[in-house]
């Protein structure tokens, strides 16, 4: 059974179409990564999935129970097993990097204080920041601030993580530190959808790559074949451009 | 010159004992006029100010009342709102001090106005904190509370308190139906034959007493605010 069911999905903003019908099964412990042009719909998608952006069609399920998205219920059923990283991390501003991760934990799951404290502490040293577990997001570089969000999502042991460009918004010299990261949690099993625009990253820890173009999925392809012989022309297009 | 000396010649008598006693009780009502309705009036903005945007479709109709109260009495004067509590409870015949028709009148319009405040500052939250926090199952009042409220109360502490300073001033409206706060007092001291100059000019020092430190403190918060802005 697929972790996460995507069948024929569409989604857009205000009556302008941006997902035309997806679809796309993830299996468990699965990594896969979306690729494509700018506004071809991959963050778009994860934004459906998690429902910030709801489906106007077609359907999700998570491990085979099929989402309702205007049921508030079922969306919290999912929320409590899928959980997202934003491109601009979008850290509690008010709360200390541990109190960013610890506090889902305590007053939404309601877990025992304590107990999910040394939790985030561990999950703060396992990004490299448990020095800084006292600290406010604005004392954080943008790096480390990405690396506070991921231990967030992975403090509600999510079944599926999705990552929307999580280091689209970082200076070059502190890309490496986030993807380092999220390899590891690649490398630990964890089912993952990711977007992203690091093509040397994608290709080495994929187990599948999808193609997207004008809101489809135009090719879905083990790494090695996908960037070594893409058969879409958009994709070769796409592929000659950013793969130098 | 001449004014000078005849109110230092006034002024023992001015300050006699039944006088001082008068002014230090209607200090107090001003006091407890602005104190009561600013608090009140605070809260109740607060909770109109998060009932005008929680997501629950059953609390539409009560969304739609509080929209009405806010744009009804942030539009109306507060003479006439004073006037209008006056008269309707005096048409239902209650039996109400005019201390507390006085109340309800400030306790209305701020109510509307901190509401409207509150609300700018919820808006001043970026949208991003609010999808990250329902992305991870907070409900809206643990959303309020955990936070949209600790970011949103920052940076709306500052104007609400300026309204709020502003509101101590029309309390002297409440002199209109009769309460005896400070305008009152003045009024009955000059109709008894003390000079308007020194009546009013102690009224004035009075006033500031009431209304400086809270301005103090307004600014005090921004500065904490500017201090501490991304917190």
């Amino acid at each position: 059974m697929a972790q996460l069911d995507i069948a024929d999905l569409t989604a857009g903003y205000g009556g302008t179409p941006i997902l035309r019908g997806v679809s796309l099964s993830v299996a468990r412990g699965e990594v896969v990564s979306l690729i494509g042009r700018s506004g071809s719909g991959k963050s778009t998608l994860l934004r459906s999935v998690i429902g910030l952006t709801p489906p106007t069609g077609g359907s999700v399920a998570l491990q085979g129970t099929p989402i309702d998205y205007a049921s508030r219920r079922s969306l919290r059923w999912l929320r409590d097993r899928v959980a997202i990283v934003f491109q601009q991390f979008n850290l509690f501003q008010n709360l200390t990097a541990l109190d960013n991760v610890a506090v889902a934990p305590v007053q939404v799951q309601k877990r025992p204080r304590g107990e999910v404290r040394d939790e985030a502490a561990a999950l703060l040293g396992r990004v490299g920041l448990g020095d800084r577990l006292g600290a406010y997001p604005e004392q954080l570089s943008g790096g480390q601030q990405q690396r506070v969000a991921i231990a967030r999502a992975l403090a509600l042991h999510p079944a599926v993580l999705l990552l929307d460009e999580v280091t689209s918004a970082l200076d070059p010299e502190l890309v490496g530190e986030v993807l380092d990261v999220i390899g590891d949690l690649a490398g630990d099993g964890i089912t993952m959808l990711v977007v992203s625009h690091e093509m040397g990253f994608v290709r080495e820890v994929s187990t599948r790559v999808a193609f997207m173009a004008e809101g489809r999925i135009a090719e879905l392809a083990a790494p090695a074949t996908l960037f070594a012989a893409p058969q879409d022309p958009r994709a070769q297009d796409f592929l000659a451009r950013v793969v130098r | 010159m001449m004014l000078l000396s005849s109110l230092l010649s006034e002024m023992p008598r001015f300050f006699g004992y039944y006088n001082l006693l008068l002014l230090g009780q209607a200090f107090l009502t001003t006091l407890a006029l602005s104190v009561s309705g600013c608090v009140s009036g605070f809260c109740a903005g607060l909770a109109l100010a998060v009932l005008r945007r929680a997501p629950s479709r059953a609390l539409l109709p009560l969304r739609w009342l509080a929209m009405l109260f806010i744009e009804a009495f942030r539009r109306i004067p507060f003479l006439v709102t004073l006037m209008l509590v006056f008269f309707v409870t005096q048409a239902m015949g209650l039996d109400i001090a005019l201390f507390t028709i006085a109340v309800v009148a400030i306790f209305l319009i701020a109510a509307a106005f901190t509401a409207e405040i509150i609300r700018a500052g919820f808006n001043a939250v970026p949208a991003a904190q609010w999808q990250a926090a329902a992305v991870m199952n907070f409900g809206y009042l643990a959303t309020l509370r955990l936070i949209v409220l600790p970011h949103a109360l920052r940076s709306a502490l500052p104007p609400a308190i300026a309204y709020l300073v502003m509101l101590i001033k029309d309390t002297a409206l409440a002199s209109q139906i009769g309460v005896l706060e400070l305008t009152q007092a003045a009024r009955s001291l000059t109709s008894r034959g003390y000079s308007a100059e020194l009546v009013y000019a102690t009224i004035l020092i009075l006033y500031f007493a009431i209304s400086y430190p809270l301005a103090r403190m307004g600014r005090w918060l921004e500065k904490r605010h500017g201090a501490a802005r991304h917190r």
